[in-house]
Formats: C-alpha cells, sequence, structure tokens
C-alpha cells in the first residue's frame, strides 16, 4: 500500500500504526479514557529518498516518529525495518538497529546533555556501538563528524551552552550521523530556529543525503520547508493519513480537502500574489474523542452525511498519488 | 538620520502627523556582562489606519521596541537611553504610570504571542475583558460584561453569553487569541500592537486569525503594529514594513517594494532563504542562507552591525554605521552600496 516509486528498494514499511495513550482517573488510576494518537497509519519508505509527514499540533507525526524507533511502544501495528519487524524485537536487537536508525530533534536546547562536552555527547554512541578501535581513532572521528556538519575539531572540548540554537543543531545531526545510519527520523529540526539559520540547517540536510546517501522521515508542520526538502508528502489528521503524493504533485493538485485548505493558509512571501483562501472553520477537534467515519468531516467544506457513518480507505486514485476521502480523486 | 527623511519628504511633512512617530529610541538594559543595547537607535512611525510590519529575527530589538512604546519594561534593568515616543505629537517617555495608564488600552493596545500566559488563569474571560471595559470606561461591572460578551461575540466566538462565564484554560490555542483580541478592543484603541499574534498557532488557525484581524481593522479603523518574524505573514497583511536586524532599522519601505526590490543584503538574505510552495519550477533549488548568526548586543562594534554576515561587506564597513537613506518613493536603506 502506498508504496514508494517502483524500482527503489523499500526501506521501512509501517503498517496499520496505532497508539492509544491511556488517561488514567479516579482512586485506582483506572483507564477512563483513550487519546487516539495514532490511529492506523501506514506508509513505506524507499532507500534514499525524503519522506515529509506533515499536519497541525496534535495530528500525531512526532507519535508516528516516535513509535518506529520504539521510543515510545506502539499499541498495535508492524514497522518493518529492511523486512524484519521493530515492534517484536528484543532488547539487544532493539538496539543493534538503532545503529541503523537515528532521529534528530526539535529542541537543539533539551536535547543535548548539558553537563557533557560536545566530544563526549558525539562520542557517546561510539563508545555503545564499539565503533572505534583505541582513543585516537575516537577522536579523530569526533573531529571529522564536527567538519562535516561544519563546526571546528576545538568546539568538541566545549559544553552546549555556548553555542547558538542553529549550532546545536549541528550538534543534535552529528551525533545522529556518528552510528552512519540508513535512515534518520527528523522531528521538527528546524522548527525552533531563526529563518536565515533555518536554510543553514535545511542545506546541511540535503548536502549529508547526498553525501551518505541518507534516507529521511521529515517531520514538520511548515508546508514550505517539506515541499522543499521531500520527495514524497504524507499529510496527517488526527492520527490517520488522509494524502500521500510526490511532492510536487501534492502541491500542484492535492486532492484532500484538508490538503487543499492547509496549502492556502500558508502565506506566501510575495505581496503581488493573491489567492483565494479556504477557510477552515473551528478547531482540531478532540482526539479523545475524534469525529466518526471520516474524521475531517466536522470541518470539511464538501462533507456528505455519510461521511460521519463510513471510514474512508486510503486509495490510490493516480499512480502514487494516494488519498483517503470518499469524494474526491 | 532622521533628518534624511524629514528633507527628502518635505511633501508628506506637510500632511498630517503620524499617529506614532518613534525617534532615536534607545532602550539599553544593564546585566552583569555589561550594557546590552536592544535597542539601538530605532526611527519608525505609524500613520493613522495603517498596518505596519517590524520583521527581524529572535533578539532583533522588535519586542523591546513595542514594549517601550507602551513603557512594558522592567527598569531596571532596562532604561531609556535616549530618543523619542511620540503618540499624537506628545512624548511618551517622561509620562508617569498614571498618565500611561490613560494611554494603554484606551489608546494603544497590545496583544502577545503567547495568549496562555497573557491571560490570568484564575478569573473567567468575562471578568477579565470586563475589568478593562470598566476601568476605562467608567461602565457597572454589569455593563461591562455585556460589552464583554458583545466584543467575544464580535471575534467569532460561538455562544458568547456562556462563554464570558469560561476559564482561560476551557479555550483552545486559536480561541485564546480570539479573546485577547477582543480585551485588546475593547476600548477601541487607535494602534494594535500585535506582538507575534499566530507564531504559537498552526497555520489553518493564522489564517483565521489574520482574517479577523483585518475584519476588526475594517471595523474600528485603528492602526495595526504587527511584530513578526514570518515574512508570508508581512506580505500578505502589511502596507509599510521596517526590518530590523540587531537593534537598528536597517530598512524601511512600502510592501511591494520591499519584496519587489529588497536593497539591504540582510533582507536579500531574508527573502530568499525561505522555501516557497507556490513557486513549481526548478526543483531542488539551493536556499540562499546567511553565514553565520545573529551577532552580541553587548558593546557592538562600531559600523554596519551585518557586515560580519554581509557577502558585499568591504572595509567601510566595519569602520562607521551607515546612514538610513531614501532610495525611492518611502524606501528606506542602511547600506553604502
Amino acid at each position: 500500500m502506498s508504496g514508494p516509486q517502483p524500482g527503489s528498494e523499500t526501506l521501512l514499511s509501517v503498517r496499520d500504526l496505532r497508539k492509544h495513550f491511556a488517561i488514567t482517573g479516579g482512586v485506582f488510576s483506572r483507564v477512563v479514557d483513550k487519546v487516539h494518537a495514532v490511529d492506523g497509519v501506514s506508509f513505506d519508505i524507499a532507500a534514499g529518498e525524503t519522506l515529509g509527514l506533515v499536519g497541525e499540533s496534535g495530528c500525531g507525526k512526532s507519535t508516528t516518529g516516535r513509535c518506529i524507533l520504539r521510543l515510545i511502544e506502539p499499541s498495535s501495528g508492524e514497522v518493518l525495518f529492511q523486512g524484519s519487524d521493530v515492534t517484536r524485537m528484543k532488547t539487544d536487537a532493539l538496539r543493534a538497529l538503532r545503529r541503523d536508525m537515528q532521529i534528530i530533534f526539535q529542541d537543539p536546547y533539551a536535547s543535548l546533555n548539558p553537563r557533557l562536552t560536545v566530544g563526549a555527547i558525539i562520542g557517546e554512541a561510539l563508545t555503545i556501538h564499539n565503533l572505534a578501535a583505541s582513543r585516537q581513532a575516537h577522536e579523530d572521528r569526533v573531529v571529522q563528524l564536527l567538519e562535516t556538519v561544519g563546526l571546528q575539531p576545538d568546539h568538541m572540548r566545549r559544553f552546549p551552552h555556548e553555542f547558538s540554537g542553529g549550532q546545536r543543531q549541528r550538534i543534535g545531526i552529528a551525533r545522529a550521523l556518528a552510528v552512519e545510519p540508513k535512515l534518520v527520523i527528523c522531528d521538527e529540526p528546524v522548527s525552533a530556529l531563526d529563518v536565515s539559520i533555518q536554510a543553514q540547517v535545511i542545506n546541511l540536510l540535503e548536502d549529508l543525503q547526498e553525501q551518505f546517501g541518507l534516507t529521511y522521515l521529515f517531520i514538520a508542520h511548515d508546508l514550505s520547508v517539506v515541499e522543499h526538502i521531500s520527495t514524497r508528502v504524507a499529510v496527517m489528521y488526527l492520527g490517520r493519513v488522509v494524502e500521500i503524493a510526490p511532492s510536487r504533485d501534492l502541491y500542484d493538485n492535492p486532492l484532500h480537502p484538508y490538503t487543499e485548505a492547509l496549502l492556502s493558509a500558508v502565506p506566501i512571501p510575495d505581496p503581488t500574489v493573491k489567492r483565494k483562501r479556504i477557510m477552515l472553520q473551528g478547531d482540531v477537534p478532540n482526539p479523545i474523542r475524534p469525529p466518526s467515519g471520516c474524521h475531517f468531516h466536522t470541518r470539511c467544506p464538501i462533507a456528505k452525511p455519510d461521511c460521519a457513518q463510513r471510514v474512508p480507505e486510503l486509495r490510490e486514485s493516480k499512480p502514487g498519488h494516494w488519498v483517503s476521502c470518499h469524494y474526491r480523486g | 538620520m532622521r533628518s534624511t527623511r524629514a528633507e527628502s519628504s518635505d511633501a508628506s511633512a506637510c500632511v498630517a502627523e503620524p499617529l506614532l512617530d518613534i525617534r532615536g529610541l534607545k532602550t539599553w538594559f544593564k546585566t552583569d556582562d555589561g550594557m546590552v543595547r536592544a535597542v539601538d537607535g530605532v526611527d519608525l512611525h505609524i500613520d493613522r489606519g495603517e498596518t505596519l510590519g517590524v520583521v527581524g529575527e529572535s533578539g532583533c530589538g522588535k519586542t523591546v521596541t513595542a514594549r517601550s512604546v507602551l513603557k512594558l519594561i522592567d527598569m531596571p534593568p532596562g532604561r531609556f537611553e535616549d530618543g523619542e515616543i511620540l503618540w499624537q505629537g506628545r512624548n511618551l517617555i517622561p509620562l508617569d504610570q498614571a498618565e500611561m495608564n490613560k494611554i494603554r488600552a484606551r489608546e494603544i493596545a497590545i496583544i502577545f504571542q503567547e495568549p496562555m500566559t497573557s491571560l490570568n488563569p484564575v478569573y473567567t474571560v468575562g471578568d477579565q475583558i470586563a475589568e478593562v471595559i470598566e476601568l476605562h470606561q467608567k461602565l457597572s461591572r454589569k455593563q461591562a460584561l455585556v460589552g464583554a460578551a458583545e466584543m467575544l461575540r464580535l471575534v467569532n466566538i460561538p455562544h458568547p453569553q456562556r462563554r464570558i462565564h469560561d476559564y482561560p484554560h476551557q479555550f483552545s490555542g486559536g480561541m485564546r487569541q480570539r479573546v485577547m483580541i477582543a480585551m485588546a478592543l475593547s476600548c477601541q484603541p487607535k494602534l494594535l500592537i500585535a506582538d507575534e499574534p499566530t507564531t504559537a498557532l498552526d497555520v489553518t488557525i493564522q489564517a483565521q486569525i489574520l482574517e479577523l484581524m483585518q475584519e476588526m481593522k475594517d471595523k474600528f479603523g485603528m492602526a495595526i503594529m504587527l511584530i513578526t518574524h514570518a515574512m508570508g505573514v508581512v506580505a500578505e497583511t502589511c502596507q509599510r514594513v521596517t526590518v530590523m536586524y540587531a537593534g537598528k532599522v536597517v530598512e524601511e519601505a512600502p510592501v511591494e517594494a520591499l519584496f519587489g526590490n529588497p536593497r539591504h543584503p540582510y533582507t536579500q538574505g531574508l527573502i530568499r532563504s525561505i522555501p516557497r510552495v507556490d513557486r513549481a519550477a526548478e526543483k531542488k533549488q539551493r536556499l540562499e542562507a546567511i553565514a553565520g548568526t545573529v551577532p552580541s548586543l553587548l558593546d557592538p562594534p562600531p559600523g554596519c552591525r551585518f557586515a560580519s554576515r554581509c557577502k558585499h561587506a568591504m572595509e567601510v564597513c566595519t569602520r562607521a554605521m551607515p546612514p538610513l537613506k531614501e532610495v525611492g518613493s518611502g524606501h528606506f536603506v542602511r547600506c553604502v552600496l
């Protein structure tokens, strides 16, 4: 389902992934309700491509990324990395797998240990995975990684607080690259950065992808950034994927009414461009009790009565372009 | 540099004075490490009924400029080192708290980025809006609550009669920003300062709030000072734009001129470094990043603040700060080029 272009090898397959967070209450902390954060998500990522995952806050995009790495245990579903199911792996196998899958976080301030030097932060994974034969080899590798991400060798003896936001994000990237991963999950890697710095980091990620043949799952809420960096884009709404398509195709011909509204809401930095905006009414509904049928029907401009009853399947509308809507595509 | 503008636009001098005219404002902060020159000689003006965008990256002084206007800066550590803030011709800097309170909310109102932290969590939103109305319009609490419900209706909050009895946590982020706007507009100010009003919101909610602000502007005819780092938001909502960098105004222009013909290398960099969804095209074009990071505002060196990151920097740039010069109608730039 929703596979990448034929001819390329699938690196990661996510099948019907679900994560329900229990809400407990009362004296005995009984489970009183569930938040359906990820509600049946499926997609494939081909080796060497960048899959963008977009959606508004609370749509489940970050939870999806973390379930793939099992930083959060998924409730059900399969995550196949090169054919083996990550969700059933024991601790040892999982640790070995983390050499192949790494993550870069949004907040470069919170994701680096303030008590460790930059050298120790980047070198930690080399020690854990026994990747350096000697002390010298260890240090050489750290220096090499710092240079790869555009930092100076002498930065290894400094602490995270001595760096700006953009530089810290480079440290986070160097740490992820230390184990030579195949897949890097980028969870809002540029959202906390100023625009001029954002461009530096995006360019760096693109260079590294080319240099090391990396595959990215790029999670972000900024549609312009996602369009720029991604080969294909998946749009999420309330825990479900509503549309997947090659990046340009999605932006030129959005099929799902939600994708259409989302794209029309992005402000264009050009005062001469005048567009018709599709204004969505209201807020994203509560994920504890998501709307029945199609989750989007409460805000959808083209909703019909049966949208509240039937859950739309994600189906291929044209080659490579998947959409989950009863009336579009 | 003020004189440059005055001389070059004699024609506009005889037109009505601007609503707000900030001249050579310096707001500095005393810290253990020395004096931080957060706002270091800023000139900007806003005319009646116009929307001025103030853009720049974190730490460029845009928020401090806005808060200086309402004198919401803690002093110490902050202090006004120099300059004037002329509100309809009257300098606000020497005014005391009591006099400022007559101007706050009634003439100049402000909304902030994070609506949750700017609303009091232990009072209902109705009480908070009514308080403003009661204080500034000398009405009874009962009349003020009717006014509060009316304001909530204006900002399109469903069931306003019921919602005035709710607390801030019972509203979503977008709804809270609507409440803030209702509160700010309850005394029909002449100027609304909006400090990153949509930065914490999702893109579809951002579109709703920007539309609401436009609607309110058409209804009440107030001017808006929109502080943001998002160039897209500026392009879609402002008539004029002031670009700030490291405590200084580097460029000021009508919005079409700023995007069509940006003159300062920093403005050019800002515009070119953002990916564009609307450009089909020559896929996978590299973004033009601006190298380096924003300089420290602790005792900055003489010369252009942008020189260390500028592609066109020359020796002269590091010697003296270039003046703001007019390069087109209403288009000013602080660059020797």
